[in-house]
C-alpha cells in the first residue's frame, strides 16, 4: 500500500510554524551561498550591460530579439535540445533498467566508465567523436558513414555525454524499488506491461523527469560538441552568449541574451516541478543488491547483450580512440609520450606541466568543491523534503511553500547560465575586501561547486522524497529530535544517493573547463586545463601528449567513481 | 529543532569564515605586499623557470603569473576590472584587440629600458609608451610538403593563388569569429583587397571550395593533412596556422629531419604584435615597471621563441636553430592599424558571416 505525500502530511501534528523555522533554517546555507556566488555576481554583470548612466534600458531587448539571426539560433537551441533528449532517453532508459535490474560481471566497472565521457574535456571527445563519425573515421571507412557537421553528430555527442545521466539518476531508483510490488500487480491480473506503466512508471516518474531536465539543460546549453562538431554554420544560445562576451565584449547584447537563457531555463524547471508534483509519491525501497539478478530468458539475454552494444559503439570506441592515441608514437606504438610528459615538466619551463601536478590540482579543486557542493546540496535537498505545508492554512505557509518552490528552481539556474557570464561576473563583483576573491585558490572550487549543487540536489532529491513518511512519524512519536530522525532514518536510505551525488559532483568538477579555465588564478593548471594548452599548439609531440593526459584524466575519473560505487554500506555490497 | 539551528549557524559560520579567509588569502598581493609582482597574460603564456628565476633574484621581486583563458578574454578581463586590476603587468595585448584597451584606458604610460632595440614597425604606441612591443608572429597559411610532393603541384604562395583552380577544395580555415587565426587571416585579405575589395575575394574563395571550421584545433589537428597529430587522417592540404608551426611539427623529432614536413605560404601572412603594458591602478608599481624592463631585456626575449612560438620584438635577441633551421621569415607581411581594425571588427566579422557561412 503506498501513501501519496498529501495523505502522510494530513496526519501529522507538529506546529507549522515550527516547520517553517527549522526549513527556513536549513535553506540559509545554501541561499547565502548562492546569493554571494552566484546571483550577486550574474547581476553585477547583466546590470552592467543593461544599464546606461544609471537607466535600465529595456529598449535592448526589441532590438537584439528582432534580430534574424537571433531568432535562427533560438530556434536551434531548442530544437536540437530537445531532440538530443528524446534521443539520449530512448537509448539510455533501457540502459538505465540493465544497471538496476541484472547482474553481471564487470557491472560496477561499466557504470565508472559510461560516466567517463562527461568529464573528458569537450574538445578532447569532439575529436574522438569525430575519428568515429567524422571523415576517415571508423564509420567511413567500414560503411562510408560521415556524419561530422551536420545535426546528427550533434545529438549522438549529446548522448555520449549525457548516457551517465539518465543511467545514474533512473538507475540509481530503479535499483532500489521493490520489484515485488510489480510482481503483485502481475498476480493480480496485470499484464507485463500494464503491470509496469501502472507501477514502476509512476514510482520512476520523477527520476525520469529529473534525467530528462538535465538532459535538457545540458544540451539547452551546449557549447563545447556544437562547436566542434557541428562547425560554425550551428550556433547554440550558449556559442552565441560566448561570443558576444568573450570575442565582441558587446555586454549589452549578451546580457539580453543571458535573461533569455534564464527565462527558457526557468520555464522548464517549471514544467518540471507540475509533473514531479503530480507523480510524486513514497515509495518502498529495497537495497539494490536484492533487486539484481543475472537475466532470465532470451529477451533479458538480448536487452542486456543489446544494451551491451550501444555502450561499446558509442561510448567506448571513441574513448578507446584517445587511449590509442596516446600510445601511438612516432615510433610506433609506446609510452613515449607518458615519459615525455615527465621529462617536458622537469626540464626549464612554466608551460609543461607536469602530469602528477596536475593531478594533485585537480583532485585538490575536486575534493573542495564536492564538499561545497555535499554541505550546500545536502541541506537544500532537504530543506526541500520536509513534509509539505499545508497549503490555505495561513497566508504565511502558502508563501513560505511559494518560497521554497522558487528556491527549488534558484538551485538549477547554475547548469543555465554560461560560464563566460559567471567567470565575468565573478571578475566585476568579487574584487572588493572582504570578498576579493579574485586571485584566490578558492574561486575554482566556488565556481566548480555551483555547477555540482544541481546533481547533488536532483540525485538526492527522488530518494529523500520517496522515504516514507511515516517511519519519520514513528520516530519523532517515540521522541526522536528532527536531527535524530534524519540520520537515524533518512540517512541509511540516501546514503547510496549521497554517494553518487558525491561522485558526480567530483567527476563534474574534475572536468570542469569553462569556468575553470576562465578564472584567472595561481598557477596550478587541472588536468583539462593543462590538455587544452597543449592542443591549442601544433606538432605532434603536444598532441600525443594532450592523449595522454586526457587519458590520465579518464583513468582518474573512473577510478573514483569505482571507488565510490564500493563505498556503499556493508549490507548492500553483496552483488556479486 | 534547536540542534538545526546550531548546526546551520555553524555551517554558515565555516562558509562565511571560509571565504573571509579567501579574501585574506586573495589580498595576499594588496598593498602591503611590495615584494610580489603580478603579471596577468592568456592561456599560452610561458616563460622558462631560469629565466623567471634569474628576474626574480636581480629584482627580489616573485612573480606571480594569472592566466585568464585566451587572448581576447585575458583582454576582456583587463578591460572589466579596469582601475582595480587584477594585477600589475598585461602581456599579450596583440594588434587586433590594441586599440580597445588603449581606448578604455587600462595602461599606465612607461617607457621600459631597451626600447630602442625594438624596430620602429613594432613600436604602434610609440608616441605614448602606454604599452611595449614584446614579440610578433605570422598567420600565414601551411600547406603539407607531402601532399604537393605526391601531386607533383606547387604550394600556393599568395592569396591570388588560393583562388586558382588547383586548389580547389584544398585550404581548411577558421570562423574568424570564433578563432583569432581565423580572424587574422580575414584581416590579411582586407589588408590586401582593400575594405572594398575583401568581399569579392572571399565570394571567390568561396566558390574554390574554401572550408570553415571554429576552432584552430580542430582545423589543424582534424583536417591539416600535414599535422603529425592527424596521423594522415586530415584531408585538407592547406590550413591557416602560424608561420612557427613548422617547426613545432619538427619538435622531439628524432633524428630531426631535413626540413619540416610542412611550408609557409609566405604570401598569405597577417602579423600580429603583443604587447605589454602597466595595468593602472596596479598596487605594486614599482614593481610592475622592473618587470616590464625585463620582459623587454635580451634575457627573456631570448627565452621567448621556443616558449610561446613566436618571435622576439628586439632585433638583438637570438633566436634559436629550431627557427633558424625550419622557420621560415616573412618579409613582407600584411597588417592593419589597430584603430582601423577595432572600428570595424565586429561589422566585418558579421559581413564575412552572412557571405562565408550562409
Amino acid at each position: 500500500m503506498v501513501l501519496a505525500r498529501s495523505e502522510v502530511a494530513r496526519t501529522r501534528r507538529p506546529v507549522p510554524v515550527r516547520g517553517t523555522a527549522v526549513r527556513l533554517g536549513l535553506m540559509a546555507v545554501p541561499l547565502a551561498f548562492f546569493a554571494l556566488f552566484f546571483a550577486y555576481p550574474v547581476v553585477a554583470i547583466v546590470g552592467r550591460g543593461l544599464k546606461d548612466g544609471g537607466q535600465w534600458q529595456f529598449g535592448r531587448f526589441g532590438a537584439v530579439l528582432g534580430d534574424p539571426d537571433i531568432a535562427h539560433v533560438l530556434w536551434f537551441t531548442v530544437w536540437q535540445a530537445a531532440a538530443s533528449t528524446a534521443l539520449t532517453l530512448l537509448i539510455a532508459l533501457p540502459g538505465a533498467y540493465v544497471f538496476a535490474r541484472f547482474a553481471f560481471p564487470g557491472k560496477q566497472l561499466l557504470r565508472a566508465v559510461v560516466a567517463v565521457p562527461f568529464v573528458l574535456p569537450t574538445v578532447v571527445v569532439g575529436s574522438a567523436f569525430l575519428a568515429l563519425v567524422g571523415r576517415g573515421g571508423l564509420l567511413d571507412e567500414l560503411w562510408g558513414l560521415r556524419l561530422d557537421t551536420s545535426v546528427w553528430a550533434i545529438l549522438l555527442a549529446h548522448v555520449f555525454f549525457n548516457y551517465a545521466v539518465v543511467v545514474r539518476t533512473v538507475g540509481g531508483l530503479w535499483s532500489q524499488l521493490d520489484p515485488r510490488q510489480e510482481e503483485a500487480a502481475r498476480m493480480l491480473g496485470a499484464g507485463r506491461f500494464e503491470a509496469w506503466r501502472r507501477v514502476t512508471l509512476p514510482a520512476l516518474g520523477p527520476a525520469v523527469a529529473a534525467a530528462a531536465l538535465m538532459v535538457f539543460l545540458f544540451t539547452f546549453t551546449s557549447f563545447g560538441a556544437v562547436q566542434i562538431l557541428g562547425g560554425p554554420t550551428f550556433a547554440t544560445l550558449e556559442v552565441e552568449i560566448y561570443r558576444q562576451t568573450a570575442e565582441f565584449l558587446d555586454l549589452p547584447t549578451a546580457a539580453v541574451l543571458t535573461l533569455v537563457q534564464f527565462a527558457a531555463v526557468l520555464g522548464v524547471l517549471a514544467l518540471h516541478a507540475l509533473t514531479v508534483r503530480r507523480r510524486e509519491s513514497a515509495l518502498r525501497l529495497v537495497p539494490a543488491a536484492q533487486t539484481a539478478h543475472r537475466p532470465r530468458g532470451r529477451g533479458q539475454w538480448a536487452l542486456l547483450w543489446g544494451t551491451l552494444g550501444v555502450i561499446t559503439v558509442l561510448l567506448i570506441v571513441p574513448l578507446a580512440v584517445l587511449v590509442e592515441r596516446s600510445f601511438d608514437g612516432p615510433d610506433g606504438y609506446g609510452a613515449g609520450f607518458y615519459t615525455s610528459l615527465r621529462s617536458a615538466a622537469s626540464a626549464d619551463s612554466t608551460f609543461a606541466v607536469a602530469p602528477l601536478d596536475a593531478l594533485w590540482n585537480s583532485l585538490a579543486y575536486g575534493v573542495a568543491a564536492t564538499a561545497i557542493a555535499l554541505v550546500v546540496g545536502g541541506l537544500a535537498a532537504a530543506a526541500l523534503t520536509l513534509p509539505r505545508l499545508r497549503a490555505g492554512a495561513s497566508g504565511r505557509t502558502a508563501c513560505v511553500s511559494r518560497l521554497v518552490r522558487g528556491f527549488d528552481a534558484l538551485l538549477m539556474l547554475p547548469l543555465g547560465v554560461s560560464a563566460v557570464t559567471v567567470g565575468f561576473g565573478f571578475l566585476i563583483s568579487l574584487d572588493t575586501p572582504p570578498l576579493d576573491l579574485r586571485a584566490s585558490w578558492w574561486l575554482v572550487p566556488l565556481a566548480q561547486a555551483l555547477v555540482g549543487v544541481p546533481f547533488v540536489v536532483r540525485t538526492m532529491l527522488p530518494v529523500l522524497r520517496a522515504v516514507d513518511g511515516r517511519l519519520r512519524e514513528a520516530a519523532a512519536v517515540l521522541g526522536a529530535s528532527p536531527w535524530r530522525v534524519w540520520r537515524e532514518v533518512d540517512l541509511p536510505m540516501v546514503r547510496r544517493a549521497l554517494l553518487i551525488a558525491a561522485g558526480f559532483a567530483f567527476a563534474v568538477s574534475l572536468g570542469e573547463f569553462g569556468a575553470t579555465v576562465f578564472i584567472a588564478r595561481p598557477d596550478q593548471p587541472t588536468l583539462p586545463v593543462a590538455v587544452a594548452r597543449l592542443l591549442g599548439r601544433a606538432g605532434e609531440l603536444n598532441y600525443g601528449q594532450a592523449m595522454a593526459l586526457s587519458t590520465i584524466l579518464m583513468v582518474v575519473c573512473a577510478a573514483a567513481l569505482l571507488i565510490l560505487e564500493r563505498l556503499r554500506p556493508l549490507d548492500h555490497s553483496g552483488e556479486f | 529543532m534547536s540542534t538545526i539551528s546550531r548546526i546551520t549557524v555553524t555551517a554558515l559560520a565555516a562558509v562565511v569564515g571560509m571565504s573571509t579567509l579567501a579574501a585574506c588569502g586573495g589580498a595576499g598581493g594588496g598593498a602591503a605586499d611590495t615584494k610580489t609582482v603580478t603579471l596577468v597574460s592568456h592561456d599560452s603564456f610561458n616563460i622558462s623557470k631560469s629565466v623567471q628565476a634569474a628576474f626574480e633574484k636581480e629584482s627580489g621581486y616573485k612573480i606571480r603569473i594569472l592566466r585568464g583563458g585566451d587572448a581576447g578574454k585575458a583582454v576582456n578581463q583587463a578591460i572589466l576590472s579596469k582601475g582595480n586590476p587584477q594585477g600589475d603587468v598585461f602581456f599579450g595585448i596583440d594588434n587586433t584587440l590594441l586599440s580597445r584597451g588603449l581606448h578604455e584606458g587600462i595602461f599606465s604610460p612607461y617607457r621600459a629600458k631597451g626600447l630602442d632595440k625594438v624596430p620602429a614597425a613594432l613600436q604602434l604606441d610609440k608616441g605614448e609608451h602606454r604599452v611595449t612591443p614584446l614579440d610578433y608572429g605570422d598567420i600565414c597559411v601551411n600547406y603539407d610538403r607531402g601532399y604537393f610532393a605526391r601531386h607533383r603541384t606547387a604550394p600556393p604562395k599568395s592569396f591570388a593563388d588560393l583562388l586558382e583552380p588547383r586548389y580547389k577544395g584544398l585550404l581548411v580555415t577558421e570562423n574568424p569569429a570564433t578563432s583569432s587565426p581565423g580572424l587574422a587571416f580575414q584581416l590579411g585579405t582586407i589588408a590586401t583587397y582593400g575594405e572594398h575589395g575583401w568581399q569579392g575575394y572571399w565570394k571567390k574563395l568561396k566558390a574554390n571550395g574554401v572550408e570553415v571550421v571554429d576552432g584552430w584545433e580542430q582545423a589543424y589537428n582534424d583536417r591539416f593533412s600535414g599535422s603529425a597529430a592527424g596521423k594522415d587522417k586530415g584531408d585538407k592540404p592547406l590550413v591557416v596556422s602560424y608561420a612557427s608551426s613548422p617547426p613545432a611539427e619538427v619538435l622531439g623529432k628524432k633524428p630531426a629531419p631535413k626540413e619540416a614536413p610542412t611550408g609557409v605560404a609566405t604570401g598569405t601572412c597577417f602579423r600580429q604584435i603583443e604587447f605589454g603594458g602597466l595595468l593602472k591602478g596596479a598596487r605594486n608599481e614599482k614593481g610592475g615597471k622592473a618587470l616590464l624592463d625585463f620582459l623587454a631585456g635580451r634575457r627573456f626575449q631570448e627565452d621567448v621563441p621556443l616558449r610561446m612560438f613566436v618571435n622576439p620584438a628586439r632585433t638583438d635577441a637570438k633566436v634559436p636553430e629550431l627557427f633558424t633551421k625550419y622557420g621560415t621569415t616573412i618579409g613582407r607581411p600584411t597588417t592593419l592599424p589597430p584603430e582601423t581594425i577595432t572600428k570595424n571588427r565586429e561589422q566585418w566579422i558579421k559581413q564575412w558571416s552572412s557571405l562565408v557561412l550562409k
